[in-house]
């Protein structure tokens, strides 16, 4: 086990999965010589060369597509959208060629394709630049969303979603990179579609993930002085999402509230109620609760756009209006 | 050679319409091509133009009627051609348009009205209970009416039923201090009265108040009735035999025949006496007592007394009695013999007039001609209501019972 960072875990996937199999490769902007935006694929164009670590011209549209041919054809494509707001340039290809071919032809061809994404504000960079748009891409069938909070959960399921036959959008944070935590050395595999108890209690239930399961750890210490001891569930895969852990500590707890950095509207959130409610109503002590963000596009300044993102006090207080 | 015309597809995504109007009728000749009828999809009326020439010969569909893309709508032919085998009508799945137009849904498309769950509110009060607490009021038969709630807007949750229940209270989460080592007491179980135990209270605290009860006890000697019990049941299938009780029945409402004054209600300074003798058994349900009713007890037979006692008391136990099995009874009885009671006495149900409650049937040492014998023996108490009948009438319908019982072969004609 090593303490290493979230972009560490993340460089070491992609490091070990290109040395393990020449038909993984990475293609983005910037991810090559420059070594990625994020500095993720530093030391990779050396090692690897040109021909495995391509530089792409600013057109996500043919990285997109471009990743989904090299995929039809055997290839194990790792594509990288500089930020998950531009993936809307390359809808078309993300939400209905990727997760449909292997569907429309039958089974004749797979799509063994990588999208990873940089998502999340806090960096002032702007309404367009900012957004959590996660659920944009969970909706639809075909297409696995994983989003890890933890670099143990970074590094584990980038292997497995590289190893998978079908589509995956890993989706990372903007401000999560320097996230330290404990991660196995060497090869190991996590399980897509799996969520997890990282932290196990007996008050209250938060169910979140990415940057909402990193402020919704500071949260549960902040409660646990007060006494109140808070079971965190990380969802770690939008799609297929696992309920189960959530169910389960639900109908220990019988109350609940739901963390995401993404709007409340037609969110995470919205679709973990709407399953709990269905699958555990008789447990239901209290309304469910949902923190995510204000309903505005995010804005510039500082100030502002930390009064719209979800904080630690928001957490707090919902976990405290849920235990009413 | 008739053509079928058949509901056309007007567009790419169309699956029904409606034949709003039809432009030619029976009998008109028309024109390959020319309109036939107005047919209405979800985005407009559309004037549908034939595809044969000839004599409209059928319409297979009215006007208003809604129906699937294909379905055959209308027959073209010649004037004289025989087309019988081509009136096919579609089947009840096309449902007329009322006059709200757009296109109703077929009854089978319709899903089954949501079930209705019982409720729990009571009365007019809506009772806020969260569906945790609710599930557990469900669970333990806690009246939630009796329950104060403490979560927002005075909802009832979990922890006030739990604190309802025990007297202990929740501990501090906070301290941390050490409990000393206490021997613990046994604690009060509270239990909320059931909204059946309180009727029940209620309706049988007024009787006890307001009738002037007076009792009467009679040992009837049971020796034939039981020996033709036996004899019968014998030639019964199991599952339908018959009980001491539904022998009682029938000879209690033979006996009321001969005397109406017990058979009868007070009603103010009045008294009803019934012309329908539809005698009320008392059958022990979860958190109480119901009286389930026998209508015309005594015209039925022995077996069909039996069977109804059976379903109805099954569906008072099970929660799912009918209005019908628990209203209009004009005289109640009350069985413990099942529990070895010798003779009890009971309250009688208001506003009837008498009760009467029976003991168990056991063997006992009797005088039979001057020796001491084994015979079976019953007692059975009433309870009159000395408003409307006194003593002697009491103790002369206990005769009269006594005809029935002790010659039994009188309950079989």
């Amino acid at each position: 086990m090593s303490r290493i960072t979230m972009r560490e875990a993340i460089s070491q996937a992609l490091w070990e999965e290109m040395e393990r199999d020449p038909s993984v490769f990475i293609m983005g902007e910037e991810v090559g010589v420059w070594g990625g935006t994020y500095a993720v694929t530093k030391g990779f164009y050396d090692h690897f060369g040109p021909e495995r670590v391509k530089d792409t011209p600013i057109a996500e549209n043919a990285i997109i597509g471009g990743a989904i041919g090299a995929a039809l054809v055997g290839q194990r494509p790792v594509a990288e959208l500089m930020t998950i707001n531009f993936a809307f340039s390359a809808m078309d290809y993300i939400v209905n060629q990727a997760p449909k071919l292997r569907y429309m032809f039958g089974g004749q061809f797979r799509v063994p394709l990588v999208i990873r994404a940089v998502g999340g504000g806090g960096r002032q960079l702007g309404a367009t630049h900012s957004q959590t748009p996660d659920v944009v891409f969970a909706h639809f069938p075909g297409l696995t969303v994983v989003s890890p909070g933890t670099p143990e959960d970074a590094k584990g399921l980038l292997k497995s979603a590289i190893r998978s036959d079908d589509p995956v959008m890993f989706i990372e944070h903007a401000t999560m990179y320097q996230v330290r935590g404990e991660v196995p050395d060497g090869d190991y595999l996590l399980p897509i579609g799996k969520s997890k108890v990282q932290r196990p209690g007996n008050d209250v239930t938060i169910v979140s993930y990415s940057k909402g399961l990193e402020l919704s750890t500071k949260a549960a210490d902040a409660l646990a002085k007060q006494g109140i001891e808070v079971e965190l569930v990380d969802l770690r895969t939008l799609r297929p999402l696992d309920m189960e852990p959530v169910i389960t500590s639900f109908k220990k707890t019988n109350r609940a509230v739901v963390v995401e950095e993404g709007w409340k509207s037609y969110g995470v959130g919205a679709e973990v109620v709407s399953r709990i409610y269905e699958d555990a109503f008789d447990y239901v002590d209290a309304p469910i609760l949902r923190v995510a963000q204000k309903e505005v596009p995010l804005p510039y300044n500082r100030t502002l756009e930390q009064a719209a993102l979800p904080q630690v006090e928001d957490i707090v207080a919902a976990v405290k209006e849920v235990l009413r | 050679m008739a053509e079928t015309i058949s509901m056309p597809k007007l567009g790419f995504d169309m699956a029904e319409g409606t034949l709003v109007h039809w432009v030619k009728k029976i009998g008109e000749e028309i024109g390959q091509g020319d309109v036939l009828a107005e047919i209405e999809t979800d985005k407009a009326t559309v004037e549908v133009e034939s595809p044969a020439g000839g004599v409209v010969r059928l319409h297979l569909v009215d006007e208003g009627m809604v129906v699937p893309v294909g379905t055959p709508i209308a027959v073209v032919g010649t004037a004289d051609e025989d087309v019988s085998a081509m009136d096919v009508r579609p089947n009840e799945s096309a449902v007329p348009v009322g006059d709200a137009g757009g296109e109703p849904e077929s009854a089978s498309s319709m899903g089954a009205p949501p079930p209705v769950t019982p409720d729990i509110n009571y009365g007019d009060r809506r009772i806020k209970a969260s569906p945790l607490a609710k599930k557990i009021a469900r669970d333990k038969e806690v009246d939630l009416s009796a329950i104060e709630g403490t979560g927002p807007g005075g909802r009832i949750v979990r922890r006030d039923i739990e604190e309802a229940y025990s007297a202990v209270g929740r501990p501090a989460a906070q301290t941390e201090s050490v409990q000393p080592e206490v021997i613990k007491k046994p604690q009060d179980k509270i239990v909320t009265l059931t909204r059946l135990r309180q009727a029940i209270g209620r309706r049988l605290a007024d009787s006890k108040q307001q009738a002037p009860h007076f009792y009467l006890t009679h040992d009837y000697k049971m020796d034939a009735l039981m020996a033709l019990r036996k004899q019968v049941n014998g030639m019964l299938p199991d599952g339908e035999k018959l009980s001491v009780n539904d022998f009682i029945l029938k000879a209690t409402a033979l006996a009321l025949r001969e005397f109406p004054n017990l058979n009868a209600s007070l009603d103010g300074d009045t008294i009803v006496q019934h012309g329908q003798i539809n005698v009320g058994v008392a059958v022990t349900v979860p958190g109480g007592l119901m009286t389930v009713i026998v209508k015309d007890t005594d015209q039925k037979s022995l077996r069909q007394i039996s069977q109804e006692v059976k379903s109805m008391a099954e569906r008072a136990r099970g929660g799912k009695v009918k209005p019908d099995d628990v209203e209009g009874s004009t005289f109640s009885t009350s069985n413990l013999g099942m529990y070895d009671v010798d003779e009890f006495i009971a309250i009688i149900n208001p506003p009837e007039a008498a009760i009467l409650a029976i003991g168990s049937a056991q063997q006992v040492p009797v005088a039979a001609e001057g020796e001491i014998a084994i015979g079976w023996r019953m007692k059975a108490t009433i309870s009159v209501d000395h408003r409307v009948s006194d003593g002697a009438e009491a103790a002369q319908f206990m005769q009269a019972l006594a005809k029935y019982l002790e010659e039994p072969l009188r309950l079989m004609v």
